[in-house]
This record gives structure tokens, C-alpha cells and sequence, in this order.
């Protein structure tokens, strides 16, 4: 009992690097895959970081794989293109100590902005990749991705995706395997990729690639589930497997455990022994296509979706002709802006200046959502940035476009759009939300908070030095509660030609504990000016505004939107 | 075999009261797997946290139709998710009702009745006003306790291993104030 606990599988992937002895884990975080460091930090003897971005992630892991170190970076599917650079080259040049990149999709799009499929990731890569079922499988199979990387002498990925990642199930504790460095070896021809090597390096892979075909048919993570009931056979994996098993009790499974390769040979032999074969998978075809360009005859997306979640019920639809119980219509219950939340009175500012505002990814996004309704667009990290200065030069410099970045964000990739906005002169303006963490994700430390993952005093990198030393002349710092001089400060920015840079300072409202008075309605106008700004703490009452007493935190950016005077602090009341 | 939805508004604490049920299957020895969504899905938004309890467990998610209880913790989320519920299955409710954002606008209105129509749908229907009782033992945070309490009665749980599974999951120091609320919310139904 005392050796099994139940446990996230986020934190048991963080269990399984420990047992496996990794010694360096660099990660930046991303729904949902942003508790694999935060649980990997805590144990001893181990040393674990958010880097920047996840291209530097992918970076340090090298480095320390290469050092003699089993090392580990995490990161979410969108973070994957970010650290795609990196990856495609140490394909190439392989590894030292073990090296493994676990990728958390996001099928359903819970808190992502595309739905992409990092399995072509691993096949494009020529890099194994793993994909447990559940936390137990989560633990073990990261333990096996080290052997492989080690045996392979290559990276490995290992996915996941949000159902698996924010599942909890019972793992069993193992110790760690304390291992010693590695010695280093210096080897251009293996770790220096320039054209001469990368030639050799690129035929090394092809030769790994096929001993990994050859592996995986007999690896045990890939395996037949007979039971001799029915005539159906069903290829899966990852979560769809445990669906599967739900839903189809007496069905012949092949649980797949390495969507690359794929255990091809192993499929086609269990194909074989039943009559139907289906495929049954999230987002893309990946498996169903493979299948079939081996000369495997399946069926499975003209069954199921390319898009969204699969579930027991979608199964049973399919198969047992179930029909599914409908929802009923009622209203939604969109996610907001905190009360308090710092966010808010900006964007209450740029939809009264009615300006065109690209976003960025963060809780920000949310200014997008009605009544505030004032982003324009949101694409990726860092993209707000360069898409003004796109958008200025596409208008020669008339597009009445800002961007909102957060402090979290600007560190990740929002700096090099920063540059280029400098260099090539398109006087955009940038306002980064200072808030002093990394928001949506729940609360993580970056390089401008002067903390690091755990916690502990880190060296601070101050954004306004930073832009200044990008070549930003027009730079201004206001508090973000304070709307007035946001306003201004907009204002006084979008009316230069060059480069201005607004940092708009406040820690997030769930951070902030010191208490503040409560604000109070005081002969309410109806006038609905504060209903613009979407506070949850704010409703319609029968004689006017309501303030709910539990949620608001007396931020007061609404009693400086009201035009009356309306709203105002408790004590001023007496 | 025990499938249980938890549905509620972003920051009510539909985690810790799966977390709880995850201890409470730990303790008594059975197979047990939560889901939960992080991230975008909370602020404020609609929350739904599976649990499934059992010898042997595959899904970590419950399905449409197939719930034994639906425990909601506001009256509009119960609407949003009763059909989860099995036929006969338990749909336990927090009386209490929290405005989502398209009502505060004024886009929509918060529908009218949720309480008197649900109980004439399904028999199996329970209103407790757990905030209420969680604010009378002083901590309105215990709202989720009080709903645990109810269900470990209405489900036929081994309250002392409930009791104990409380204690482990809150803090040491508000152990006993969520001991009471749970016994509030067990004396409800």
C-alpha cells in the first residue's frame, strides 16, 4: 500500500524521469502538460528549470544528454514547432546519456489554439516515440524511453495527450537508478552537423530506423489482446485505448505503445487473425494511413472525426448503434477575466479607442470575449508582435493596429518580434501585460519574476531595460489599474511614428493578497458604462449595479470608469 | 463500479472533492482513476471532473448516459451535464446559482425554475444548500465538503473512511471545520 499512490500522470512521467535517474529536466510551460516539471523540481539530487521557451528547452536537454546526463524537456504540442529546430538535428547527431522529449497534445482544444498531431513529428523526425495509456504505463514507458534512447542512440519522444495528461490513476513506486556521468566524447563527426557530417549522420538515421522497425514488432508496450469473441479486431492507443476496452469488452485490440515506427509487422499478423480491422484515433489518420500503405485493410475515419475528443460513448454510437443522451440548451458559461484581474481595464481602453489589437497567448486572449470584445486576432506565442508590424507595412504605417503581449509571452518570442520592429522601422505600439508570472497556467515563475521553478531568488531580467536595449526610445511604465493613464499612455504611443513600447504593471489579482477595501454601489444612473468591463463581480441588479462581496477585490477600475462617481470604496461610504 | 461527474464554476473546488474520492478509493483498496482539465477550461468557466471507482478501471472519463451520480455544484452546471446521468442515477445539487458572464451582459438570461423542474424530470433529485451550511460551520471554501457529505450518505459510502479521506485532503488545520461540514451535508438528505 505505502508504494502506490494515486497519482497525475503529469507527475507520474515526473516520477518515472526520477526512478530513471535524470538528472537535468528543462521545460517551459503549456496546458497541459505544465505539472511534469513542477513535480520533477521536488525531488532531491535532481535539477529541473522553466527555461524561456521551448526551443531552449530542447537545447539544455541536449546539452546536458551530451554532458553524460539523462535529461528531460517538456512542453506542450504548439511548443513542439517552437523546439521543431532542434529536434530534427539531434535526429541526427544522436545522443550520450538518455534523451527524452515528451510533447502533450490537446485533442478537444481545452486550452490550446489548434488541434495539431505531434505523431508526424516522430515520423518526419525519424525519432521513436512513445505513448502510454495511462499514469502507470506513463512512468514505465518513460523509463523505457531512456533504454531505447540509450540502446538507439537517439531522442525520444514520448506523447501524451489532455485526458492522459490530467488523469489520475494508481502508480507503483520504484527507486531510482542513481547513475553516473557519462564521459563526454568530443566527436565533430557525430555532434557537429555542418554538410560533410550531417551527410554520414543522415544514413546513421536510416540505419537506426530500420533496427527500430525491426524493435518495435517485438516490444512489449506493443502487444495483441485476443479474445477469441468476435471477429473485430481494433488498432489504438494512448487514452482511445482504454475507451476501447470500455466500450468494447469482447473486442481483439492491438494496443499500440510506439506510434513511431509503428509496429507494422506485428499489426499485419493480429490483422490477419481477425476478420474486420479497425483503426480507432484521435485527430489525424496517422495510424489508419500507415496501415494502409503497408496493404493493411482497416476502416477508421470514415467512422470517426478528424476533430475533438473520442470517447466510450462515440464507440459505442459506432458499434452498438447507441444513441447518445442530447445536452440540453442553456447558457454558457465562458471562461473570464477574474475580478480584479489586471487585464481588464486596458482592454476596456483599446475598445474605446477603437483600435485593432493583436493578441497573444495568455489569460489576455480572454479580452476577446464579449463585453470587452477587444482582440483581433491571437495566433501564437510572440505573434502579436510581429503581425503589427506586418499589419503597419501592409497600411504604410495607417493601420491603427497595437499589440498586447504578457510579460511571460515577450520573454518566450515576443523580444525577436521586438527587434525586428526596431530594425525595420514600422513604429508599431506594444503594450506588454506585466503581471509577474505566467498566468494561465497557473502561476509559473519566468525570467522577469526574480524567482525560479523553485521558487527560489533568481536573477531578474527587467523588461524595460530590455526594450530599451532592443533600441526602443518611447517607452512608458503605468499601473494597470490605473485606467486614466493607460488611456493616455495609448494615446500618446499611437500618435508617434516610431517604436513605443507601454509595460502596463500589475501582479495578477490571484496573486496579490494585500487586502484592499471592497467597492460599493452609491446611487446607481443605470448608465451600464462598468457593465462594459465584463467583471464577474459586477450583475444587473433591480435598481442598478450589483457588487458581489465575495469576489471583488477592490481593484477600482470600475469606479474609475464610472461616470458618476458611483462606485466607490466601502470606508468612503461612513 | 461507481461513475461519478462533478460539475461546477471555475474556483468552487471540484478537485479537491475528486481528490477526496480518489483517497477515499485509495483507502478502500479499489482501482480508481480521476480526469480534470486545467488551464483555459477554469477562470471562472464550467468545470467537470470525472471519477471512477472500481476493481477495475479503464476510462479516466465518464461518458453521456452512463453516470451513477452527477453532483453539481451549481443548479445551472446540474442542467448543463444531466445527461451524464444513468436512468436511475443520482443527480445531487448545490442550491445555489452564480451568474456565468453572457447573463451578466445581458445576452441571455439565467433560466428560471432549474430546482422545481429538475425534481419533476427525475426522481432521483436532491437540493441541499450546501454554501449555507458551509458558511454556518464558517467557511463558505467547505461548500464542496458539505456536497461530499450528502453523497457518501445518499451513495451508501463507509463514512468513517469518508471522514478520513477529508482529513487527508484539507490542510491540518481546517480539518475539522470541513469534518463538520461534511457531517452537515450528510445530515442534509
Amino acid at each position: 500500500m505505502e508504494n502506490k499512490e494515486l497519482m497525475l500522470t503529469n507527475k507520474a512521467i515526473a516520477r518515472g524521469a526520477y526512478e530513471a535517474g535524470v538528472k537535468v529536466l528543462s521545460a517551459y510551460p503549456g496546458t497541459p502538460s505544465t505539472e511534469i516539471a513542477e513535480n520533477f523540481v521536488k525531488h532531491d539530487n535532481v535539477y529541473a528549470e522553466w527555461a524561456p521557451n521551448e526551443k531552449v528547452a530542447v537545447e539544455v536537454a541536449i546539452g546536458a544528454s551530451l554532458a553524460g546526463a539523462r535529461a528531460m524537456a517538456c512542453m506542450k504540442h504548439v511548443g513542439l514547432n517552437v523546439a521543431a529546430d532542434p529536434l530534427f538535428t539531434v535526429a541526427y547527431t544522436g545522443v550520450n546519456a538518455g534523451l527524452v522529449i515528451v510533447v502533450a497534445d490537446d485533442p478537444g482544444m481545452h486550452s490550446s489554439q489548434n488541434e495539431q498531431d505531434s505523431r508526424y513529428y516522430a515520423r518526419s523526425a525519424h525519432v521513436p516515440m512513445l505513448e502510454p495509456s495511462s499514469a502507470q504505463e506513463a512512468k514505465e514507458f518513460v523509463k523505457l524511453a531512456y533504454e531505447i534512447s540509450e540502446q538507439f542512440d537517439t531522442p525520444v519522444l514520448v506523447r501524451e495527450t489532455t485526458r492522459v495528461a490530467h488523469s489520475h490513476g494508481i502508480v507503483e513506486l520504484c527507486e531510482r537508478d542513481e547513475r553516473a556521468l557519462k564521459p563526454y566524447q568530443k566527436s565533430a563527426e557525430k555532434y557537429v552537423m555542418m554538410p560533410s557530417n550531417a551527410i554520414r549522420r543522415h544514413v546513421a538515421v536510416e540505419a537506426r530506423d530500420e533496427a527500430l522497425k525491426e524493435y518495435v514488432n517485438g516490444c512489449e508496450i506493443n502487444r495483441a489482446e485476443y479474445t477469441a469473441e468476435t471477429e473485430i479486431g481494433v488498432v489504438c492507443s494512448g487514452v482511445v485505448y482504454e475507451y476501447v476496452k470500455e466500450a468494447l469488452p469482447s473486442a481483439n485490440v492491438f494496443k499500440v505503445g510506439t506510434p513511431y515506427p509503428l509496429p507494422i509487422k506485428a499489426i499485419e499478423a493480429f490483422s490477419k487473425k481477425v476478420k474486420q480491422l479497425y483503426v480507432i484515433e484521435e485527430l489525424e489518420p496517422y495510424m489508419e494511413d500507415a496501415l494502409k500503405a503497408a496493404g493493411i485493410a482497416c476502416k477508421g475515419k470514415e467512422l470517426f472525426s478528424l476533430q475533438g475528443e473520442i470517447s466510450v460513448l462515440t464507440i459505442l454510437e459506432k458499434f452498438n448503434g447507441a444513441a447518445a443522451p442530447t445536452a440540453e440548451k442553456v447558457p454558457s458559461r465562458p471562461p473570464v477575466m477574474c475580478a480584479g484581474c489586471p487585464h481588464r481595464g486596458v482592454f476596456y481602453v483599446l475598445n474605446k479607442l477603437k483600435l485593432t489589437v493583436n493578441g497573444d497567448i495568455g489569460c489576455y486572449t480572454l479580452g476577446a470575449v464579449p463585453p470587452l470584445s477587444a482582440v483581433d486576432t491571437c495566433i501564437c506565442m510572440g505573434a502579436s508582435v510581429g503581425m503589427s508590424h506586418g499589419m503597419k507595412k501592409a497600411t504604410d504605417g495607417e493601420s491603427k493596429c497595437v499589440s498586447v503581449i504578457g510579460d511571460s509571452t515577450f520573454l518566450h518570442s515576443g523580444v525577436t518580434g521586438l527587434i525586428n520592429a526596431v530594425y525595420n522601422r514600422s513604429g508599431i505600439t506594444l503594450l506588454i501585460l506585466d503581471n509577474s508570472t505566467t498566468g494561465m497556467t497557473g502561476h509559473q515563475q519566468h525570467p522577469a519574476t526574480g524567482k525560479n521553478l523553485k521558487g527560489e531568488p533568481a536573477p531578474t531580467v527587467f523588461l524595460d531595460e530590455l526594450c530599451r536595449a532592443c533600441g526602443v526610445k518611447d517607452l512608458q511604465i503605468v499601473d494597470a489599474y490605473d485606467v486614466k493613464a493607460v488611456e493616455k499612455a495609448v494615446r500618446a504611443a499611437t500618435a508617434t511614428d516610431e517604436v513605443s513600447v507601454i509595460i502596463a504593471q500589475r501582479a495578477c489579482a490571484l496573486l496579490d493578497k494585500t487586502p484592499k477595501a471592497k467597492v460599493t454601489v452609491k446611487d446607481c444612473k443605470n448608465c451600464g458604462v462598468c457593465k462594459k468591463l465584463g467583471c464577474p463581480a459586477i450583475s444587473q441588479g433591480e435598481h442598478g449595479i450589483v457588487i458581489d462581496r465575495i469576489q471583488c477585490v477592490g481593484c477600482e477600475v470600475c469606479s474609475k470608469v464610472c461616470p458618476f462617481g458611483c462606485l466607490v470604496k466601502e470606508e468612503a461610504q461612513v | 463500479m461507481m461513475n461519478i461527474l462533478i460539475a461546477g464554476v471555475g474556483g468552487q473546488g471540484t478537485l479537491l472533492a475528486s481528490r477526496v474520492l480518489g483517497k477515499y478509493a485509495m483507502l478502500s483498496g479499489k482501482d480508481c482513476k480521476l480526469s480534470e482539465i486545467h488551464g483555459m477550461s477554469q477562470r471562472g468557466g464550467s468545470v467537470v471532473t470525472h471519477v471512477r471507482i472500481g476493481e477495475k478501471i479503464y476510462s479516466p472519463v465518464v461518458w453521456e448516459g452512463g453516470a451513477d451520480i452527477v453532483v453539481a455544484f451549481e443548479a445551472l452546471e446540474a442542467v448543463r451535464v444531466k445527461h451524464y446521468l444513468k436512468a436511475d442515477g443520482v443527480l445531487l445539487v448545490n442550491d445555489e446559482k452564480i451568474l456565468p458572464m453572457p447573463c451578466i451582459t445581458g445576452a441571455t438570461s439565467y433560466p428560471e425554475g432549474i430546482k422545481e423542474r429538475l425534481e419533476n424530470e427525475h426522481e432521483k433529485t436532491y437540493f441541499v444548500s450546501a454554501q449555507e451550511l458551509a458558511l454556518s460551520v464558517g467557511n463558505a471554501k467547505a461548500t464542496n465538503i458539505v456536497m461530499l457529505g450528502a453523497m457518501c450518505k445518499l451513495l451508501g459510502f463507509d463514512k468513517q473512511v469518508m471522514r478520513e479521506a477529508v482529513s487527508a485532503c484539507v490542510p491540518e488545520k481546517f480539518a475539522e471545520v470541513n469534518l463538520k461540514a461534511f457531517e452537515l451535508g450528510f445530515e442534509r438528505v
